[in-house]
């Protein structure tokens, strides 16, 4: 079985956002909400300068906490692939994997229930790449099985640099950051 | 082969005009769903983009009636199969709530809130109506157009048929003018869209002002990010640190308006330390040594005291840039009317372009290569006898090679050579795009006709006696697009979806329009599907294959020395104008001269402003979707400069300019990104047309600001970055 990750090279990202928009219009986010979005990291002062552009969303983590904390098993993780999905009809909204997050990476959905990244798990079982890594124009974004040394995302993480969020909470993410 | 050059070909083009009507009737190209909610499952449409003007091809989604999504079309040399944020946010431009749905005529006075919504004939029998009185009583000269984006061909052409010659659009004076025009001093030919920048395979990128990744102009960015990755000598000249400075290997955060002393400074270095591409130079150059002479003062050590940049490092620059050569690189810019003077800097990036010897080279700027298309072939329009209002005879601007949109309206305002007493004003929002609003406002008083065609309430159409709504693109057919490039190619514009309400596309408005003035002959098809048609089928291409794919791809053909291309330069000398004679015959510099510009009063910021990667200029910002990533610009000032003033990140301060103009509430992003005498916003916002809900009053409007610009002399450029602002907070 896969464990998908993505990989995103922070160097060629000039922070467009056609990732998110590509993920609105894929998965009819409801308006004014979004399942990704763009982080700029500004270090040192004027002019010794250095940035890092990212496109972060849910980790996919390995140890999700948002799963662990889910009272009825909305919040779990899918056999193949290792997504970490909500069931939007087992969820009751009780915003318990929201605070367990330490991304932000869900919020509710007008509806009532919890929204957030899917990894696009509908395009991806059809042998598509996620909707974010399908449309960016600088081709920044890489998705994948990490537990294939033959992928481009294992390849990736063996020859370049990388750093992941939050290392320190323990949760194990699988979106990886080439510096 | 010589390339034929762009400019050369449209020449020909133009005379090579049938006057024949040999007419072939085609059935209706697209179906357009008459009753979407029954639709089921999904349908895809290749139709070319109209969120910017780049012109990527996209695919779009179209699921159970309704738009889903748009993609960029894997045929197409632009987008390559991936579009932009805002071709992707294209879906938000056909669900946008505040679009124009039904033709409007004011009932109170212009600028007043107060319509009523009439029909398609009612409107258009208004407009024919008096734009017959204008024509009888000032000749069809005096009703003048501004456009912009491909959209109006149809509606130029009808004006044209009925012997009108005004029309400016702000893509010229207010954006890539002064470039071209530098261009075409210098080489012989001015760029065009897209530029033919080989940024793919240069070892060395300079971009000066230009911000690709905030500017999102597809295919660039695209191959911005592979030289990234490709680990290239990147050097960025910006007073911010805009996203690709924080890709470079140099930024040189510059004092605005001093661009051009830094450009002679390295040519200074190249030249005096014989790193220059002597077979070139020898072989093409013409007066070297004048020019040589000329900027043998223009040291690293003089321009230091100008740009604030050190003279090591404009030394180190130099070297790298020429050591690269002649896979190395300075970018021409696109929207380069900053100070008034930017035909001749521009002349000068052209110039040290051409030291590298990177003309027609692999990694330099390429030989753009077209496609022939026939042409429908269409009544001749008739002759006039008057001159161009914005520039008549070329005595104004003697380079401008396109009219000048504020040469057109200090026409309106002043009736001279003669009265403007109409303005067409086809999808440019020009109380944003021209300089100084109160301006326009004035030669708006001079109309006895404004009418404007857009798909969203602008600011101008808050003007205007008549509203005429169109279709979006994705509701539309247009003209094709024939595109220059790598290699030619042509795309085709068709509709997607059918039009939410009243709305209506361009081309059907000009044949309604033919119809009212009593000239429907010009017009001789059915519709536009028709008219694609026959060209395309004229041209021994397949319109099936077309409607299907939406691109067809031209011959391949060399367009570098290493593919074996060859070239020549369509100067007055034949060759590489490093002096030019016909600046001196028409009283200018033959070798750009560096002026500083005038110093800082105290308390004041130098504006300078950019681009959003999700917005066009203000035409998306109602768009839903971008509106949502981006309702409002900011203004953003150096964290140093703030924490001094006592202004906190976040916090809403207004800019008043040297002229006491004082701009909406704008919000700060207090930051280390940019220089501590200079603020920057993204330009576009602060629009003023309640009915566009999105935009009414978010954010400030640079052109608001832009009371005090200079008009370059060469060719009518107006600058964008002359204004002063001081900083007030609120109380």
């Amino acid at each position: 079985m896969a464990r998908y990750g993505m990989v995103i090279d922070t160097r060629k990202c000039v922070g467009c956002m056609d990732c998110v928009v590509a993920c609105q219009t894929e998965n009819s986010v409801p308006q004014g909400y979004c399942r990704d979005w763009i982080t700029t990291e500004v270090r040192g002062e004027f002019p010794s300068l250095t940035m890092e552009i990212r496109s972060e969303r849910c980790n996919h983590c390995d140890n999700p906490p948002c799963v662990s904390c889910c009272p009825t098993g909305a919040s779990h993780v899918e056999p193949d692939g290792r997504f970490v999905h909500v069931t939007a009809s087992r969820c009751i909204g009780c915003k318990a994997c929201i605070a367990s997050c330490p991304y932000g990476a869900r919020f509710v959905h007008p509806d009532g229930y919890v929204d957030k990244c899917t990894f696009c798990a509908h395009r991806v079982r059809q042998g598509q790449d996620p909707a974010c890594v399908s449309v960016c124009p600088t081709r920044c974004m890489y998705f994948g099985d990490l537990d294939d040394p033959q992928s481009k995302v294992s390849e990736l993480l063996r020859t370049r640099r990388w750093h992941v969020l939050l290392p320190d909470a323990g949760t194990k993410p699988r979106v990886y950051y080439l510096s | 082969m010589e390339q034929l050059s762009r400019r050369r070909f449209l020449k020909i083009s133009a005379a090579t005009f049938t006057a024949a009507a040999a007419v072939t009737r085609l059935p209706d190209a697209v179906r357009v769903a008459g009753a979407a909610e029954a639709e089921k499952g999904v349908r895809t449409v290749p139709t070319f983009c109209e969120m910017c003007f780049w012109r990527c091809s996209g695919i779009a989604h179209v699921r159970d009636g309704k738009l889903w999504k748009f993609e960029g079309n894997p045929n197409d040399p632009q987008s390559r199969g991936r579009l932009c944020p805002r071709g992707t946010g294209a879906v938000g431009a056909y669900y946008d709530p505040d679009r124009l749905q039904k033709p409007l005529i004011r009932t109170s006075a212009r600028g007043k809130d107060a319509w009523k919504a009439v029909t398609w004939d009612e409107a258009l029998a208004y407009v024919a109506e008096r734009m017959q009185k204008i024509k009888a009583e000032h000749g069809a000269e005096s009703i003048a157009m501004f456009n912009h984006g491909i959209g109006v061909r149809m509606l130029q052409h009808v004006l044209k048929s009925y012997g009108c010659t005004n029309f400016a659009g702000p893509s010229f004076a207010q954006c890539r003018g002064p470039r071209d025009i530098g261009f075409l001093l210098t080489m012989g030919t001015g760029l065009g869209s897209p530029e033919p920048t080989d940024i793919a395979n240069t070892d060395c990128l300079v971009l000066i002002g230009s911000h690709l990744g905030e500017n999102m102009h597809n295919t660039q960015v695209q191959e911005f990010a592979q030289a990234v990755a490709r680990r290239i000598s990147i050097i960025v000249v910006d007073p911010r640190y805009s996203v690709a400075a924080s890709k470079a290997k140099h930024w040189l955060p510059i004092r605005p308006g001093t661009d051009l002393a830094l450009i002679l400074a390295w040519m200074n270095v190249i030249v005096a330390e014989g790193l220059y591409d002597r077979a070139f130079v020898e072989r093409h150059g013409h007066g070297f040594d004048r020019f040589a002479a000329e900027i043998a003062a223009s040291t690293p050590e003089w321009a230091a005291g100008e740009t604030g940049i050190d003279a090591g490092l404009i030394r180190t620059t130099a070297r790298e840039i020429a050591r690269h050569r002649p896979a190395s690189l300075v970018h021409p810019g696109r929207r380069v009317n900053w100070n008034g003077d930017d035909a001749q800097r521009s002349r000068a990036v052209a110039l040290l372009n051409a030291l590298l010897g990177n003309w027609g080279r692999k990694g330099g700027i390429y030989l753009q290569a077209g496609m022939r298309v026939a042409s429908y072939p269409l009544p001749k329009y008739p002759a006039s006898t008057r001159p161009l209002a914005d520039n008549p005879n070329q005595e104004r601007y003697p380079f401008a090679d396109e009219p000048v949109t504020t040469g057109l309206r200090d026409a309106t305002i002043s009736g001279k050579p003669y009265p403007i007493k109409a303005w067409w004003v086809y999808s440019t929002n020009l109380m944003q795009a021209l300089p100084n609003p109160a301006e326009t406002l004035k030669a708006i008083d001079q109309l006895d006709l404004l009418v404007v065609c857009d798909t969203v309430p602008s600011d101008i159409a808050g003007y205007a006696d008549v509203v005429l709504p169109e279709v979006t693109f994705l509701e539309r057919h247009d003209e094709l697009l024939v595109g220059w490039g790598r290699q030619g190619w042509t795309s085709l514009r068709q509709p997607v979806m059918p039009a939410p309400a009243d709305q209506k596309p361009g081309w059907w408005i000009a044949k309604e329009l033919a119809g009212k003035l009593g000239i429907a002959q010009c017009m001789p098809f059915k519709d536009m599907a028709e008219y694609l048609a026959t060209r395309v089928e004229k041209s021994g291409l397949s319109w099936e294959t077309l409607k299907n794919d939406g691109v067809i791809m031209g011959p391949k053909m060399p367009i570098t020395v290493e593919e074996g291309a060859e070239f020549a330069f369509d100067t007055p000398s034949g060759k590489v104008e490093f002096w030019s004679d016909q600046l001196v015959k028409a009283g200018f510099d033959p070798v750009p001269k560096y002026k500083a510009p005038a110093p800082l009063p105290e308390g004041f910021f130098r504006l300078v402003t950019g681009r959003s990667p999700v917005h066009t200029f203000s035409r998306t910002q109602s768009n839903p979707l971008l509106a949502g990533l981006m309702s409002d610009n900011e203004v953003w000032i150096n964290a140093a400069t703030a924490a001094k003033l006592g202004i906190a990140n976040g916090q809403f301060v207004t800019l008043r300019n040297q002229d006491g103009v004082a701009s909406n509430r704008v919000r700060v992003k207090a930051t280390q990104r940019i220089r501590p005498d200079t603020v920057y916003m993204v330009y576009g916002f602060g629009q003023t047309n309640p009915r566009n809900r999105r935009t009414f009053g978010k954010g400030a409007s640079a052109a608001q600001l832009n009371t005090r610009y200079a008009t370059d002399p060469l060719m009518g450029g107006t600058s964008l970055h002359g204004n002063y602002v001081a900083i007030e907070q609120e109380a």
